[in-house]
């Protein structure tokens, strides 16, 4: 075999988004050599697409917010089915990781008095999210960036954390008794091999949506973590609760699924059908209808004076939203390009709208000849996020059955339940990064410097696996065979799903992976991006199947998993998580977990009455003596 | 609505290359980049190119499109007449990799040389108290999404390889101002800026404030005001003379 570089470090980043360098910075604080392994160059991550803010109750807006609010905010925004451990951790802790930000540098907007200033989204109760403009992930990942460039300099050079840019892992490695020995890849650049020995990883890759055809996620969401979690052994859990974001851009048919900001109606911005009417009124869920305005005029009253008056229902959870989008269109009263109409330049001043949402501006003048300070938007549902993905312990990260791997950000599952909250992902990284660099860390230290050892055969195993598609001569073009798959997920196992849609999506996923295994490409191993999608496409295909499986399992509608044949949510399946995972290195199991019931103190935050909507009767608390 | 169009583009690495035409379709309210991921996927399979976002918000997929640095994502190919051939070549100020691939990573050294952020003695977090309109100069300059368009149009070292070592580019000098606008930043920037990145070499030709995708005001906002920074402290002769007396120089 050609000679393979190799590295030793005590703690590998595998993603180099939010949660990745968050991670890194703590495993490095803590006294590890660590590396950062980055798909695309350092500082380009999905997360700079994250536009709205970082949820925080830090109360700067609205002194009666804390974290109990943020966390019952987040159980409902989830359907209950959370991991209320992680749910619990991340609403006491968010504020801590945003303040933190400030010293590396972080320059948010301020409120009068000059603290960060919080704005509403949906589902939060308070203005909760710190912001930069419209353009907050771009804040984050460049703070945090700095942050490592700021580490560099104390280190004097990148001894001790390193950005490896532009490098993709294709397999975890293991000891023999199933312990993490390290991480084999390739550079995009030279297509040239290189093997990290490590005891412990930490996946921080984010999501799927590449799997979809319209999607808001960029081409680095390939479901690797999750895949690599699987090989190795781990599980992945909540596979069927795939965020559909309901304002994605529509028309033209190139930027179909580029994001629109729920800032827009945090802001003011309201939804409207053909006929000029305010449609979510008629959407508002029974759990939900409490919380939520009957009239515009109290719904326009909020925004002035929230103490008095209910929230405007175009700010309710995303799948409340996307599924009412989503009817509208159904029903026939869409608008011209197929979405619904997002009004903001009847909302707000053009000044306030450059303002407050300039990035949004930008786009819609480049991309689509459209003035959003005059004109109407056109959106519709897009493929944002995955709630699930690998089963992590709350505490420390670490992923289910593999000593040594941890996980954190989007390609963790548990924190977000059936549907996340707006705001709620880059707290959830940063939360979670710094836990997870830490829960490594502790780890790393435990073992003594007795680190695992890398197996030579799964070495050469993996490369072989890697070189296959170039050795392959007229196979199929993995653009197209990518194509396919992207077509099929949005057709089957979309926003609205069936059990006959999914049988059939499982039947045509079968045939794509026969297909995908005698996929060939052109070139060389020099920078060629056919020969990267044809080893992606072997990931997306894998969590394309956890995704259908766990779809057809789930006979009941929470959430980001919406089944026609069953629409109602039903107590029972609240108490279970759909767990995946792999055996014979092929096949995906599926099995029934309990989920772990909740501390009493925590379901003591909640009315019986709304618990009584979500839980069993035997679930629910005793009932209070009159 | 979709015709035929002529495109040509740069093919090659470190060694040797030209220019390849092809014929592609293109269709209603595509951008260059579109174009390019159908070359990929139907007419040539290992054409390097960078891209992540698609929106104009991560600055991977800077190219010269018919000699001009822009981001292929944010270009539509309704800005050209359909007969019209579109050129598309790498940043031509970084080493090629491949195709539509360059070498970047000088600005990535030119970023860790500039000293981080210094936080200010004596403040927790969530002590930090800045009003709006003090940190929105800083603000606008991170915005940037370092698509180093500005650093390749830049004429100092475009013309000028040489110039590379002693000279940060318009992007570095840019978060030199930032750091120093920063109203809680505890360093003094304005030597550092002068005397370790170049800002001499900058004659204010705002070529780099033309080609920002972000409409980030470069020259007039960042590095005019850096240069009146470092020449108040410079010729002022109170200052100077402060200076001598304090031994701060």
């Amino acid at each position: 075999m050609t000679e393979i570089e190799k590295y030793n470090y005590d703690v590998v980043v595998i993603g180099a988004g939010g949660a990745g360098l968050r991670a890194a910075i703590a495993a490095r604080e803590a006294g590890m050599r660590t590396a950062i392994i980055s798909k695309s160059l350092f500082g380009k991550a999905h997360t700079v697409m994250a536009e709205g803010g970082i949820a925080a109750s830090m109360g700067n807006v609205n002194p009666n917010d804390n974290w109990q609010v943020h966390f019952r905010d987040t159980m409902r925004g989830g359907k209950f089915l959370n991991n209320w451990r992680m749910a619990e951790l991340h609403a006491k802790e968010s504020a801590q990781r945003v303040w933190e930000l400030e010293t590396y540098g972080a320059l948010f907007d301020r409120t009068k008095d000059g603290k960060i200033s919080q704005r509403n989204f949906g589902g939060h109760e308070y203005p909760r999210l710190a912001h930069v403009g419209d353009r907050t992930g771009l804040e984050l990942i460049r703070t945090l960036q700095q942050k490592i460039v700021s580490l560099q300099q104390e280190d004097d050079g990148d001894g001790k954390l390193r950005v490896f840019a532009e490098c993709t892992i294709t397999e975890l490695l293991r000891d023999a008794s199933g312990r993490i020995s390290g991480a084999f890849g390739y550079y995009r650049e030279n297509g040239e091999f290189v093997l990290f020995r490590a005891p412990a990883i930490v996946l921080a890759t984010g999501g799927i949506g590449k799997s979809f055809k319209v999607t808001s996620n960029s081409w680095e969401y390939t479901g690797d973590g999750e895949a690599l979690a699987l090989r190795a052994g781990s599980t992945v859990l909540n596979m069927e609760f795939v965020q559909f974001h309901p304002t994605g851009m529509v028309w033209p048919p190139s930027v179909k699924g580029i994001l629109v900001t729920e800032s827009v109606r945090g802001d003011g911005g309201v939804l409207r059908n053909s006929e000029g009417k305010r449609f979510m009124f008629n959407y508002v869920p029974d759990v939900f209808r409490k919380n939520y305005a009957e009239t515009e005029d109290e719904a326009d009253r909020w925004y002035t004076d929230p103490d008095h008056n209910r929230r405007p229902p175009e700010l309710l959870p995303r799948d409340e939203v996307a599924r009412a989008i989503n009817s509208e269109i159904k029903a026939g009263r869409g608008s011209p390009h197929g979405g619904v109409i997002l009004d903001i330049a009847t909302r707000l001043p053009a000044a306030e709208i450059l303002k407050r949402l300039p990035s949004m501006y930008h786009q819609f003048k480049e991309l689509a000849d459209v003035d959003i300070t005059k004109e109407p938007m056109e959106i519709g549902p897009t493929c944002h996020y995955m709630m699930g993905g690998v089963e992590v312990d709350p505490d420390t990260a670490a992923a289910a059955r593999v000593p040594g791997l941890f996980a954190a950000g989007e390609v963790a599952g548990g924190m977000h339940g059936s549907n996340r909250l707006g705001g709620n992902s880059l707290s959830d990284l940063l939360v979670f990064g710094y836990r997870a660099g830490l829960g490594a860390a502790d780890y790393v230290r435990q073992l003594d410097g007795g680190y695992p050892a890398v197996r030579p055969d799964q070495v050469e195993a993996a490369a072989a696996t890697a070189l296959a598609p170039l050795s392959l001569n007229g196979g199929e073009n993995p653009y197209a065979v990518h194509q396919e798959l992207q077509q099929l997920m949005n057709d089957l196992v979309g926003l609205i799903r069936t059990a006959y849609e999914m049988n059939e999506a499982l039947k045509r996923l079968d045939e794509l992976k026969v297909r995908v295994g005698k996929v060939s490409v052109e070139g060389d191993r020099h920078f060629n991006p056919g020969w990267h999608l044809a080893l992606d496409l072997r990931n997306m295909l894998l969590v394309s199947e956890c995704v259908a499986r766990a779809a057809l399992l789930r006979e009941e509608s929470r959430g980001g998993h919406t089944r026609d044949d069953f629409p109602a949510m039903r107590p029972e399946w609240r108490k279970k998580n759909l767990v995946c995972s792999l055996s014979d290195g092929t096949a995906v199991d599926v099995v029934e977990q309990p989920l772990p019931p909740m501390r009493p103190d925590l379901m003591a935050m909640f009315d019986r009455d709304e618990l009584a909507k979500y839980l069993t009767e035997a679930e629910l608390p005793a009932e209070e003596p009159a | 609505m979709s015709y035929d169009a002529h495109f040509r583009v740069w093919r090659g690495d470190a060694d040797k290359g030209d220019l390849v035409d092809f014929t592609v379709e293109v269709n209603d309210g595509e951008v260059v980049l579109d174009v390019i991921h159908r070359l990929q996927a139907t007419q040539a399979g290992d054409l390097a190119v960078r891209w992540n976002c698609k929106a104009g918000k991560c600055g991977s997929c800077s190219a010269e499109i018919n000699g001009r640095p822009r981001l292929m994502c944010m270009t539509r190919m309704s800005t050209f007449a359909q007969d019209e051939t579109v050129t598309v070549t790498p940043l031509r100020s970084f080493p090629v990799i491949k195709d539509l691939v360059t070498d970047v990573t000088f600005n990535y050294v030119k970023a860790r040389e500039i000293p981080a952020f210094a936080p200010p003695a004596g403040l927790q977090p969530g002590e930090y108290r800045m009003a709006q309109v003090d940190v929105e100069r800083s603000q606008e300059f991170r915005k940037c999404i370092e698509c180093f368009l500005c650093q390749n149009v830049c004429h100092v070292v475009r013309d000028h390889d040489q110039n590379k070592e002693a000279f940060s580019g318009p992007r570095f000098l840019m978060r030199v101002a930032e750091l120093d606008m920063h109203p809680l930043d505890a360093l003094d920037r304005k030597n550092q800026a002068q005397e370790e990145f170049g800002l001499g070499y900058c004659n204010i030709t705002k070529c780099c404030t033309e080609v920002c995708p972000e409409h980030i005001k470069i020259t007039d906002n960042a590095l005019i005001p850096m240069k009146e920074r470092v020449v108040d402290r410079k010729y002022d002769p109170l200052v100077w003379l402060g200076s001598k007396i304090t031994r701060r120089s």
